[in-house]
């Protein structure tokens, strides 16, 4: 169906949380650390405070006071240390943009700045096992003997993949607009995946209870996980607004976005697997090493797929972390399945090599009966499924495995082919459903960053309540809805659709009004390994004078329960493999060593997909009824589509080339190298 | 600086700082806040208006440069009620997802349909090209689209284009 929001947003009417018209609105604009490690000595604001419409300067001069407990990276101004070139250091609160820009400049920070350390390598001595994985995984685990299965094996790979970091970059970049009343609440205009989240956050950070704070966002301009949690720029409108006395708009610029909004951590992974005769698989090991800030511990879960994927009697997968003085590393699309089925479904190309086997099939030969790692049931697994209806669509079979021997004038042609994984969970989440003029409301504080949960919701109502969606309403993107989990870890439609269906048929046995909490429900769900798959299938074609290489077409198989909207659902998954394609081929935020920070911030340097690199995507789905879900049979869509793609591309490329780049992304240089 | 320029058919006369881009101005003085900022660098095309019927850059454009331009925004597109056939291609297409780039999407279409001539991929280049799905995709890369709703951009345009 077309989006709920459509007219609004095709029209300039959709307002996004820089938009919102505020009386005696006020800017801030940060002041960003120009050394990667050290500590502020002094900061003069008086040249700033001296200029034209400034109203006051936030610093750790004068620390704002903050709960004790304030996660460091959201607790502004309240240490002297500098932890990343880049950090939120100070900030002007001007009476116009162009005012504080200006002053911002004039703002001396002075250091004393010590030696940094920002590379990232497989044997640096800071690397640790953390206590456990995002969001909840162990770090490590072990089944079997993975030496043993390794010796024994007549076939074996091992190979090391490496992931650069990575960049978001939704097209609206982070913006916050703070208004305090008069007695001391606060109303927060944040483009956030979560009302509920953001305002349990800016409370915790200043110590206030969370009724006093109230978020909104009604459009959001994409997040992809960078607006998954609150980041510095919302403390900091919150903070200038305080410290002001006036309504305070924040709204970061693309180049502020690398350094304070997060980033996916570059990955160096070390992949070993073992084979028999036959293509059984005999062992898996899947090392990854990667980095997080001297703040805060963010462990992203690399190896988590391969404890889902393929059957062995040997199974090992492990996370070291080292904590560099980097900006924090965060969520984005897919963390940990993204890098991880990378590395796993390029080594899992070459086992099929080494073996000799078609990749389709020794993928099907491995398929497990119940999930490797912790041998819980599947609730539906149907990976196999989408790797022969996409074989079939794409025209597989007779594919001569020979790379480099295909020729379309000046182009070298090569097919791949991968699998995508992506866990299947709900959250807690509230909602109501009131018969209100002859319809119905619904109301949760979901938010829709264009994943199209408006329009998701009122269908799930819809059908729910027997009547056609334009009898319903459904309110979201507010913190004073029904308190509701943030949009991430594609579980944003599971558990606030879950909340919606228990809502409406207590509306629907009440008469008038139903109210529902699903906590104790997703408590008592049985234990099972609930996952998505799929699988992705590449045409490339590579000219070896250039380096060039162009994605003639990327066809996507899913099997993600049911599919709520057709339409919703294929730009979501078309979505994801576009964001795929510009990890398989342009995308890296490259680290300073020099200086600390990354060199390339902005979009001119940070190349994402354009639509000219786009010719041809499909993405459809097999019929998947699984009943161990949540009441609509559906698993979440807007990861999966990523997982894997980089990997179908790769695997193209080296059956164009003969090349194997096993460092993303695979630029013209590298080829030609 | 007092200058006066024509706005979605509407005359302003506004005081501005000399500072102030044209996407400043309208997003943060004139309250049009439907043309986007993503980069302000011009690297995006959020930001897409029609200045005197061409697309541009807004974020790029000094507002005291306009003085006496005549601008279109995306609240300008539709003729009244009545959506322009873009804006009803692209919700029917489901050409967005977030919706931060179509506003820009929608004007530099509009503007890039009025255009005409060769481009960097026209094999002839004394030719006015048919704008075939292959030339919508050339034409529109200066347009991002992070959301990845590239394939129904297209289809939205060269069904409008017809
Ligand atoms: S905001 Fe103008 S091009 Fe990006
Ligand atoms: S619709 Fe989100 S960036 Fe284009």
């Amino acid at each position: 169906m077309n989006r709920i929001e459509g007219h609004d947003k095709v029209t300039g009417r959709a307002t996004y949380a820089a938009e919102y018209p505020v009386e005696g609105v006020t800017y801030a604009y940060p002041v960003q650390a120009e050394i990667a490690r050290g500590r502020i000595t002094s900061i003069d604001a008086a040249g700033a405070l001296a200029m034209p419409g400034v109203l006051t300067v936030l610093s750790s001069e004068d620390p704002p006071e903050l709960a004790p407990d304030a996660d460091p990276e959201l607790g502004l101004f309240q240490r002297r240390e500098v932890a990343y070139r880049g950090q939120i250091v100070a900030a002007v609160v001007a009476d116009t943009y162009e005012n504080a820009r200006a002053a911002a400049r004039a703002v001396r920070v002075t250091y004393q700045e010590d030696p940094h350390d920002v590379r990232l390598r497989s044997d640096h001595p800071g690397l640790y096992r953390p206590e456990k994985v995002n969001p909840f995984y162990p770090a490590d685990t072990e089944k079997g003997d993975v030496a043993a299965g390794l010796a024994a094996a007549a076939f074996t790979v091992d190979v090391t993949y490496t992931t650069p970091a990575m960049h978001n970059n939704p097209m609206e970049p982070h913006a916050t607009l703070a208004v305090w009343s008069g007695d001391g609440d606060l109303t927060v205009y944040d483009a956030t995946q979560g009302v509920s989240t953001a305002r349990d956050m800016i409370a915790k950070t200043l110590g206030l209870p969370a009724e006093r704070v109230r978020v909104v966002c009604r459009h959001v301009g994409g997040g992809f996980g960078a607006k998954g949690t609150i980041r510095p720029g919302t403390m900091l409108a919150v903070l200038a607004a305080r410290a002001a006395g006036r309504p305070v708009k924040v709204a970061l610029t693309r180049q502020q976005l690398f350094d304070v909004t997060g980033y996916r951590t570059p990955t160096i992974q070390r992949l070993r697997l073992g084979a028999d005769a036959d293509g059984r698989l005999t062992a898996v090991d899947h090392e990854v090493a990667e980095q997080s800030s001297t703040l805060i511990e963010f462990a992203e879960q690399t190896a988590t797929p391969a404890r889902t994927m393929y059957e062995t009697p040997a199974l090992r997968t492990a996370h070291r972390l080292v904590r560099l003085d980097v900006a924090s590393p965060s969520w984005m699309r897919a963390p940990g399945e993204c890098p991880g089925m990378y590395a796993l479904e390029s080594a899992m190309d070459e086992l099929a090599i080494a073996v000799g086997m078609d990749p389709v099939e020794l993928r099907v030969l491995n398929d497990p009966e119940v999930e490797p790692a912790g041998g819980r049931p599947f609730s539906s697994r149907n990976l196999v499924a989408c790797l022969l209806e996409g074989a079939r669509r794409f025209g597989w079979e007779g594919r001569d495995p020979t790379p480099g021997v295909r020729r379309q004038g000046r182009w070298l042609i090569g097919t791949g082919v991968a699998s995508s994984t992506y866990p299947a969970l709900r959250r807690p989440s509230q909602a109501t459903a009131t018969v209100e003029n002859g319809g119905y409301v619904v109301r949760v504080a979901a938010v829709d960053l264009g994943t199209g949960a408006r329009t998701a919701l009122t269908r799930i109502a819809a059908t729910t309540l027997g009547v056609p969606p334009e009898q319903v309403r459904v309110e979201l993107g507010d913190s004073d809805l029904p308190a509701a989990p943030l949009a991430g870890g594609s579980m944003g439609t599971a558990s606030w659709g879950s909340a919606v269906v228990a809502a409406c048929e207590e509306a629907l046995r009440d008469g008038k009004h139903g109210a529902a909490d699903t906590t104790d429900a997703i408590k008592a769900q049985e234990d099972l390994a609930r996952h998505s798959f799929g699988a992705q299938f590449a045409r490339v074609r590579v000219d070896m004078d250039t380096g060039e290489v162009r994605v003639s077409h990327l066809l996507g198989i899913f099997a993600a329960g049911r599919i709520i909207d057709e339409k919703l659902a294929r730009s979501q998954f078309v979505g994801g493999m576009t964001m795929g394609l510009g990890m398989a081929l342009m995308e890296a935020t490259v680290t300073d060593e020099e200086f600390g920070g990354f060199s390339n911030h902005d979009l001119a340097q940070y190349h994402v997909p354009v639509c000219a690199d786009i010719e041809r995507i499909d993405a459809a789905w097999i019929e998947e009824d699984d009943r161990h879900l949540n009441p609509m049979g559906a698993k979440g869509i807007g990861e999966i589509g990523i997982v894997g793609t980089a990997a179908a591309i790769g695997n193209a490329v080296y059956h164009a080339t003969g090349i194997r780049v096993r460092d993303l992304p695979i630029t013209p240089a590298r080829l030609l190298a | 600086m007092e200058i006066t320029l024509q706005v979605n058919g509407t005359r302003r006369t506004v005081e501005v700082d000399p500072r102030v881009s044209l996407l400043d101005l309208l997003r943060e003085r004139l309250g049009l806040t439907g043309s986007k900022k993503g980069c302000d660098h011009g690297q995006c095309g959020a930001c897409t208006v029609l200045i005197d019927g061409r697309r541009a850059n807004a974020c790029l454009a000094l507002a005291v440069a306009q003085d006496g331009s005549d601008i279109t925004t995306v609240e300008g597109l539709a003729d009244g009620d009545r959506p322009h056939p873009l804006q009803a291609a692209f919700i029917e297409h489901d050409a967005f997802q977030c919706g931060y780039c179509t506003p820009g999407q929608l004007c530099s279409a509009a503007g890039m349909l009025a255009e005409g001539g060769p481009s960097a991929i026209t094999d002839d280049l004394a030719t006015d090209p048919a704008l075939t799905a292959e030339e919508v995709r050339e034409r529109m890369s200066g347009n991002l689209c992070r959301c990845g709703a590239y394939p129904n951009i297209v289809t939205a345009i060269v069904e409008v284009a017809r």
